[in-house]
């Protein structure tokens, strides 16, 4: 049975880190369903959240592959715990005529979404939740009136006080 | 204290700080500064080799003979790809190497400069870790830490890219005592907890089995291995890289396992009922179909890389740690538990497994006249007392110094298990040759594997290297006819090696003694002649039975109790005939 886990990793924020990190997935034949990467409040590491998928065996390997890349400083496998994940998304919808533009503003507000930008015909929004709320924002919004869009990729942390720490 | 130096004077400094003895390479355009230094230091010896693959294989087969990591020096671009082949052959072996390259200088990086080519990318699969130094001020401390990563942990191949810029600037230079690396931590000692029970687990065992892999000999474990077998009176059986961690002559020992292994070293793999496995990996060569992989056993693993353990197959008790580490620990509960002294006796089991031995696996014909290869290598172990370091390279003639050459030392049988490599052979050799000037070291290799880095017999001649060479000549790339035979319907493709060179000249024509052996009768004569030319290397080109095959063999995807025993064993014998 396949599952769908968060990994978050710390990582040094060095010259081909990152590559050596979806080196390893696509040698080894795992998938990366998104990732995303940025700096930390120390500038010398990079945190990377990771969405990947498989069965507890192929999870467990990725977790231990991934630990052993010299630059990986640690790692936590945020499914094996409560934890908060979070993705963002900017996406254009066409709106031309006034009862489309009324409900697609509808929905931002029931969705808590921001217009960012308008013009005669489109929106552009804004809206963080789960991935599944994104999901569930294009839906409502419908696919055929989305002209483009750009998810970030998840983002999590552990819940409570314990902090991954360099 | 500390000096101003210029990049390449920092590069010798440190090598020669670190204690390195030996450093393979090959000059070009981007490393000029640094053999400019090289060429006025006496601290290491350079050596010359003539294909920077050659310079992999030797510092690898320094590596695997001494335990202490190899070092190479080549150019960027062409001189850095030709190094990929023996990086990864050292990768999938675990041995410990760092690999410099030349790279254009910084400035150029990106702009398809002459000789450029994104080494840190093209290796980046293959090595353990890779580091570009981007500036002069770093190079003293990153020499220090790919020394570091390489020999630590589970070893393995760093390459570390030198833009030519950096060996021109100058900075200070301090050579680090000790490196810390807080994203780098490899932990040695094994869990309390897991070692007792593994010895509860041991201690259970009706039909036990010691597995042991290429860990024990990198770990330098062999007398912990020793200990703990004796201890417990368990059969033991050795990977293809394993050999020599546990003597090969001793009783306990039944052999290699897997794919070419003996008949009771798999039998009892199949049906025993504690598997304590040992810096070993549970390779597809080894297990064999998975499905029908040890399926009454109970599995102990003890490994250093965590991701080694349960990647393939289930462990009942996972112990991360250096194997020798958890072995003097595992070996203090045993002694203090009692456990010991109780297990000596597993009567029945060995009873079985004598009966398996009886078969007599590895029996051939020995009245044939034609040269077998068997007994070639049979007569290498008289003639060198069981006592030399043995090369190879890859197919038939591995698998058969592998049965037939049981070593008793680690670190004594030195060939490319993971990646497989055609070619490696007489490069390791001259590596080995190297660090034990005195040493016998003998290369079995076969005539397709050998001429893929013949270059190097230049090589041996410049350094004066008496390497013997055991060329198992059978006019085939003969592991190819062996799978084309049973799995093709004999379609013979493309595997029959026409236009061989005159093997005698060739030796002759590099420097060297050659000497060409058609007879069953000749062969140990052949042998006491080349061992006494002390100071030559000599190239001895078999003439051997051309439709000899490899036994016991289990076909890929099969079970371990699925082996295909000698057609005198078998019950069909298969008729043969070839070219
Ligand atoms: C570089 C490389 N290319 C191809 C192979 C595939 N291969 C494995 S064994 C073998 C034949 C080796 O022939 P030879 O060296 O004559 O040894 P023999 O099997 O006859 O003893 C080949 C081609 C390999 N292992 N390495």
């Amino acid at each position: 049975m396949n599952e769908r886990h968060t990994i978050s990793i710390l990582l040094e924020n060095a010259a081909g880190a990152l590559s050596r990190v979806s080196g390893l997935f696509s040698a080894r034949a795992y998938n990366i369903e998104s990732l995303a990467v940025a700096p930390t409040e120390d500038p010398t590491v990079s945190r990377l959240t990771v969405v990947t998928s498989g069965s507890p065996q192929i999870i467990e390997q990725i977790t231990k592959q991934l630990n052993k890349l010299v630059d990986v400083i640690k790692l936590v496998d945020l499914n094996e715990g409560p934890h908060i994940s979070r993705e963002l998304m900017l996406v254009k919808v066409r709106a031309a005529s006034p009862d489309h533009r009324a409900e697609v503003k509808r929905l931002a507000d029931i969705f808590k979404a921001e217009v960012v930008d308008i013009t005669d015909i489109s929106f552009t929004l804004e809206l963080t939740g789960s991935p599944q709320r994104l999901d569930d924002f294009v839906e409502a919004v419908g696919v055929r009136h989305v002209m483009e869009m750009a998810r970030s990729g998840v983002l999590g942390l552990l819940k409570g006080s314990k902090a991954l720490k360099a | 204290m500390t000096e101003r130096l210029r990049g390449a004077e920092i590069f010798v400094r440190a090598l020669a700080d670190e204690g390195v003895e030996f450093l393979f390479g090959y000059p070009g355009g981007s490393v000029l500064h640094i053999y400019d230094e090289i060429f006025k230091q006496d601290k290491f010896k350079h050596i010359l080799v003539r294909h920077e693959q050659g310079a992999t294989h030797a510092a690898d087969g320094y590596a695997r003979s001494t335990g202490k990591p190899g070092v190479v020096l080549v150019t960027s671009g062409p001189g850095a790809t030709n190094c990929v082949t023996g990086i990864a052959t050292a990768y999938m072996d675990s041995i410990p190497m760092v690999v410099f390259t030349g790279q254009v200088s910084t400035a150029l990086i990106g702009n398809d400069a002459f000789q450029e080519v994104d080494c840190i990318g093209i290796t980046r699969p293959c090595v353990k870790h890779n580091f570009l130094v981007e500036r002069v001020e770093d190079l003293a401390a990153t020499i220090k830490k790919a020394f570091f990563v390489a020999t630590t942990g589970r070893p393995g191949p760093v390459v570390v890219d030198i833009p030519k810029d950096v060996t021109a600037n100058v900075a200070e230079y301090s050579y680090p005592a000790t490196v810390e690396m807080r994203s780098y931590k490899p932990n040695l000692k094994g869990h309390p907890g897991q070692i007792k029970r593994a010895a509860q687990l041991l201690a259970t065992a009706k039909k036990p089995m010691i597995y042991t892999g290429g860990g024990v000999v990198l770990d330098n474990a062999a007398a912990e291995l020793t200990q703990f077998a004796r201890l417990l009176g368990f059969p033991v059986t050795n990977t293809l890289m394993g050999l020599g961690a546990y003597p090969g002559t001793d009783p306990q020992f039944i052999g290699m396992l897997g794919m070419h292994g003996t008949y009771e070293a798999n039998m009892a793999m199949h049906h025993c009922d504690v598997l304590c496995a040992i810096g070993a990996r549970f390779d597809d060569r080894v297990t064999g179909d998975l499905a029908k992989f040890c399926p009454e056993a109970k599995i102990i693993h003890i490994d250093i890389d965590p991701a080694s353990i349960a990647k393939n197959v289930p462990v009942d008790v996972p112990i991360v740690g250096s194997v020798g580490h958890v072995l003097r620990d595992l070996i203090e509960v045993l002694q203090t538990s009692g456990v010991a002294a109780v297990k000596r006796e597993s009567d029945a089991w060995w009873q079985q497994i004598n009966e398996w031995r009886a078969l007599d696996c590895l029996r051939f014909d020995k009245t044939s006249d034609k040269i077998k290869p068997q007994g070639v290598i049979q007569q290498l172990y008289k003639a060198t007392d069981g006592d030399a370091y043995i090369t190879s390279d890859v197919g038939q003639h591995q698998m058969w110094a592998a049965q037939f050459y049981p070593f008793d030392k680690p670190r004594r049988w030195i060939n490319s298990g993971g990646l497989g490599t055609m070619g490696f052979g007489m490069p390791a050799a001259m590596g080995v040759q190297l660090a034990f000037p005195d040493a016998t070291v003998a290369c079995v290799t076969g005539e397709a594997s050998f001429v893929m880095c013949v270059q190097e017999l230049s090589t041996c001649l410049q350094y004066g290297l008496p390497i013997k060479i055991v060329s198992l000549n059978n006019r085939y790339m003969g592991m190819v006819r062996q799978w084309q035979e049973f799995f093709y319907d004999r379609r013979y493709s493309h595997s029959y090696m026409e236009s061989l060179p005159d093997f005698v000249k060739l030796a002759e024509a590099f420097g060297h003694v050659g000497m060409r052996i058609e007879k069953p009768g000749d062969v140990e004569g052949a042998f006491k002649e080349a061992f006494a030319m002390k100071n030559r290397l000599v190239l001895m080109d078999f003439i051997t039975d051309q439709t000899e095959n490899v036994y016991p063999m289990i076909a890929a995807g099969k079970g371990q109790h699925e082996m295909h025993l000698a057609p005198e064993q078998a019950a069909a014998p298969a008729e043969r005939e070839l070219a």
